[in-house]
């Protein structure tokens, strides 16, 4: 059953929005609801609601916060605008996050197009106006993303898009060939001023969304700012400010984002995260300044804002008066190297049970519980593990003496000592070609006293588990 | 040398001492537990609260080792610092360190590595800082020191040669309190087809209020224990230790 929302223009009711049925039908935003009553029956018409819409684009601004980027504004009536620069590799670059989006947006019901550009203005003309639901234009090439947009792209009132087309400009292309100076004798200053904003030629600040139940700090300068020392210095107090509020509410702080304002109305943001809930004033000074150098003050920032956008409910600890041995807390260190090389590179190591070497470690993030779990001890490990194997000249005898000697990077040796083989036999329930493949693991000492971690691809009798070819996996003491 | 002498000396060495901690009070040390070695060190073991320079072969094998069986006599958790993912666990954990202690960051670049070890070093919640970098500065040194005296952290940097040529940097001066080079040595054959306990040569280089030293050693057990080798064990220890010079 198709459905629109009806709302009030001037005296009439029009159509302000229609469900993809309705649309399949012919109804487009800005009919008379009369004429679109008359033509299909049993139409289901629901009141426009602006405050609830607005209610709604808050919680999705605030949704968008926490998860995508510092910056986020309001673009009323149907638009969300997400500053993700410098934000987007940290959910796998701009087109992981744009999908990401749209597939959370679609798991909400919530129909959906994206455009993400160098400026504002090219954004929303392509989330907009482009043909595909999802568009990136890569950096630099914002004027050939946009040249084939229809002029009504550029956020221009309805009577200048009228007329414009009457004079027979159809794209941004036709429209940006053309000299200027004509143009803003008849249109007026604000046709040039949004091709400029849409090219990028000129700023766009944006009002950045702030919802009200986010803890929050601010400080304004009566002049602006730019020594990286003086802001270190005031992002001090904004920490020693915003602690008191978190201790209020008995929470600690997981993200935090630290918001500059600068004097020409750009923002810039710095968002750092803990692995536990923090209200300690230092520590999440630390974290901060950690990451000031990648602030451009520009020529000045003239307010500040610390935001705690991720919270999480943290309590008071009992302290041990008596002076026993206290708790070994590395989580602060965590948090200053995370934030510096990334969650990633930050990491324990647990054991897999698996016999094929490089699938018996994983990652697991450093302040996950301890697993107390340990490899098998039989047969021992070497210290450095080579990634992927290198193949080695080996000379011997078959089925399972180990070699003679070898050759490694040039280098000769001969083996004085060894030990093995320690067959592994490959994971038949991963794919069909480990069915049959077999590894015989030596353990190899030459004339100096260097070990060596050899195998054999194969067991020396049945061709169809392996080569035959030897290959060295790691070094020893 | 003459008794008198002696004395003299002896109190002129603890004047220094004093001087050098600047009231500092003096460190905790891990000893090796093996008496040759720890009569060597002025405290009896390695100071906690300092930095350690150990250089092994190519690919410092033997040096990962010996570094985790030092942690792992120590309680609490580890920074190892690394540039490329090419340690394997399972064999720190053969030496006793558990996986479940050991945290690692991945640098990148030496740069970043120094970086992260300084951060760790500072962090008196830690039981050992752990770097491994090709080149280490006078300065980068100086700051990693200063840093472990300020938290009592034991460091260690492993340094990782690419090519034969950079082994020669090792005789570049810098602040670590003992420097160490670690090489591999022809195990002593078993009676059957097999392969033994790995054996290293022990070198220390230098050692601040100390004098360097040679030992072949019996690679670190399942607790990060060394052993002097059996057949060494029984002769008389001037015979083996000779007194090394800084540089080489």
């Amino acid at each position: 059953m198709p459905l629109v929302i009806a709302g009030r223009d001037g005296g009439r009711r029009v159509v302000t929005a229609a469900d993809r049925a309705a649309q399949a039908l012919g109804v487009r935003p800005g009919m008379a609801l009369a004429q679109v009553q008359a033509r299909i029956p049993g139409l289901r018409i629901a009141a426009t609601d602006p405050a609830a819409d607005a209610a709604a684009l808050e919680r999705l601004a605030a949704w968008a916060l926490r998860r995508y980027s510092p910056v986020a504004a309001l673009d009323p009536p149907d638009g969300l605008i997400v500053d993700v620069t410098g934000a987007a590799h940290l959910v796998g670059g701009e087109g992981a996050l744009l999908d990401d989006l749209l597939s959370r947006l679609r798991t909400a019901k919530i129909a959906a197009r994206a455009g993400l550009a160098d400026t504002l203005g090219a954004a929303h003309a392509l989330a907009r106006f482009a043909p595909e639901p999802v568009t990136i234009a890569a950096p630099g090439e914002t004027e050939a993303a946009l040249a084939p947009l229809p002029i009504a792209a550029l956020r221009l009132n309805a009577d200048c898009v009228d007329r414009l087309r009457r004079l027979g400009f159809a794209t941004i292309a036709d429209l940006a060939a053309v000299p200027r100076a004509p143009l803003a004798l008849r249109f007026g200053p604000e046709l040039g001023r949004r091709l400029d904003q849409a090219f990028g030629r000129c700023a766009e600040p944006l009002q950045p969304f702030c919802p009200p139940e986010l803890i929050q700090v601010r400080r304004a300068f009566a002049e602006p700012i730019a020594a990286l020392e003086t802001i270190a210095r005031h992002i001090e107090k904004l920490a020693e400010a915003l602690c008191p509020l978190l201790d209020r509410r008995g929470l600690g702080a997981r993200c935090l984002d630290l918001i500059f304002h600068r004097v020409d109305g750009m923002v810039q943001a710095i968002r750092a995260g803990t692995a536990r809930p923090v209200r300690d004033a230092k520590r999440l000074t630390r974290l901060l300044t950690d990451r000031l150098e990648t602030i451009d003050p520009g020529f000045g920032i003239e307010a500040m804002t610390l935001v705690a956008s991720l919270t999480e409910p943290l309590g008071w600890r009992q302290g041990d008066i008596l002076g026993g041995e206290a708790e070994l807390d590395v989580s602060a260190l965590i948090d200053t190297l995370a934030n510096r090389l990334g969650a990633k590179r930050l990491y324990r190591v647990s054991p897999v049970e698996s016999d094929l070497p490089e699938r018996s470690v994983r990652t697991v993030p450093p302040l996950d519980p301890p697993v107390c779990a340990l490899w098998p001890e039989h047969w021992p490990r070497p210290s450095r593990l080579l990634s992927p194997p290198e193949p080695v000249e080996a000379v011997a005898l078959l089925p399972d003496h180990p070699p003679a000697h070898f050759t490694w990077r040039g280098v000769r040796r001969h083996v004085r000592r060894a030990d093995g083989p320690e067959r592994v036999v490959g994971e038949w329930w991963r794919s069909d070609a480990e069915r049959a493949a077999v590894r015989d693991y030596f353990i190899v000492e030459d004339e100096s006293g260097e070990r060596f971690w050899l195998f054999r691809s194969g067991d020396g009798e049945d061709p169809a588990s392996g080569d035959l070819h030897w290959y060295i996996h790691g070094v020893f003491a | 040398m003459a008794p008198a002498h002696a004395h003299v000396l002896e109190d002129l060495r603890t004047r220094i001492a004093h001087i050098a901690r600047a009231g500092r009070s003096p460190r905790p040390v891990v000893p090796f537990g093996v008496a040759a070695i720890d009569a060597r060190l002025p405290q009896g073991g390695l100071a906690r609260g300092a930095l350690h320079e150990i250089a092994g072969g190519v690919h410092s094998a033997e040096a990962v080792l010996f570094v985790a069986g030092v942690l792992a006599r120590l309680h609490g958790s580890v920074l190892w610092c690394l540039c490329r993912r090419d340690l394997f666990a399972p064999a720190l954990a053969g030496v006793g360190l558990h996986p479940d202690r050991v945290i690692y960051a991945e640098g990148g670049d030496e740069r970043t590595v120094l970086l992260c070890l300084e951060e760790g070093v500072r962090h008196a919640g830690l039981a050992g800082a752990v770097g491994e970098v090709t080149h280490l500065s006078m300065t980068a040194s100086r700051r990693l020191q200063l840093a472990a005296e300020a938290s009592g952290v034991i460091a260690f940097v492993i340094r990782r040669w690419r090519t034969a040529g950079e082994a020669g940097e090792f005789g570049q001066p810098n602040a670590a309190v003992t420097r160490w080079r670690i090489t591999a040595a022809p195990s002593s054959p078993l009676p059957v087809p097999g392969i033994g306990r790995a054996r290293w040569r022990l070198e220390l280089v230098r050692v601040r209020g100390g004098e360097g030293a040679l030992w072949e050693v019996e690679a670190c057990d399942g607790q990060g224990r060394l052993a002097l080798s059996a057949d060494l064990a029984d002769r008389s220890a001037a015979a083996t230790e000779g007194r090394q010079r800084a540089s080489p």
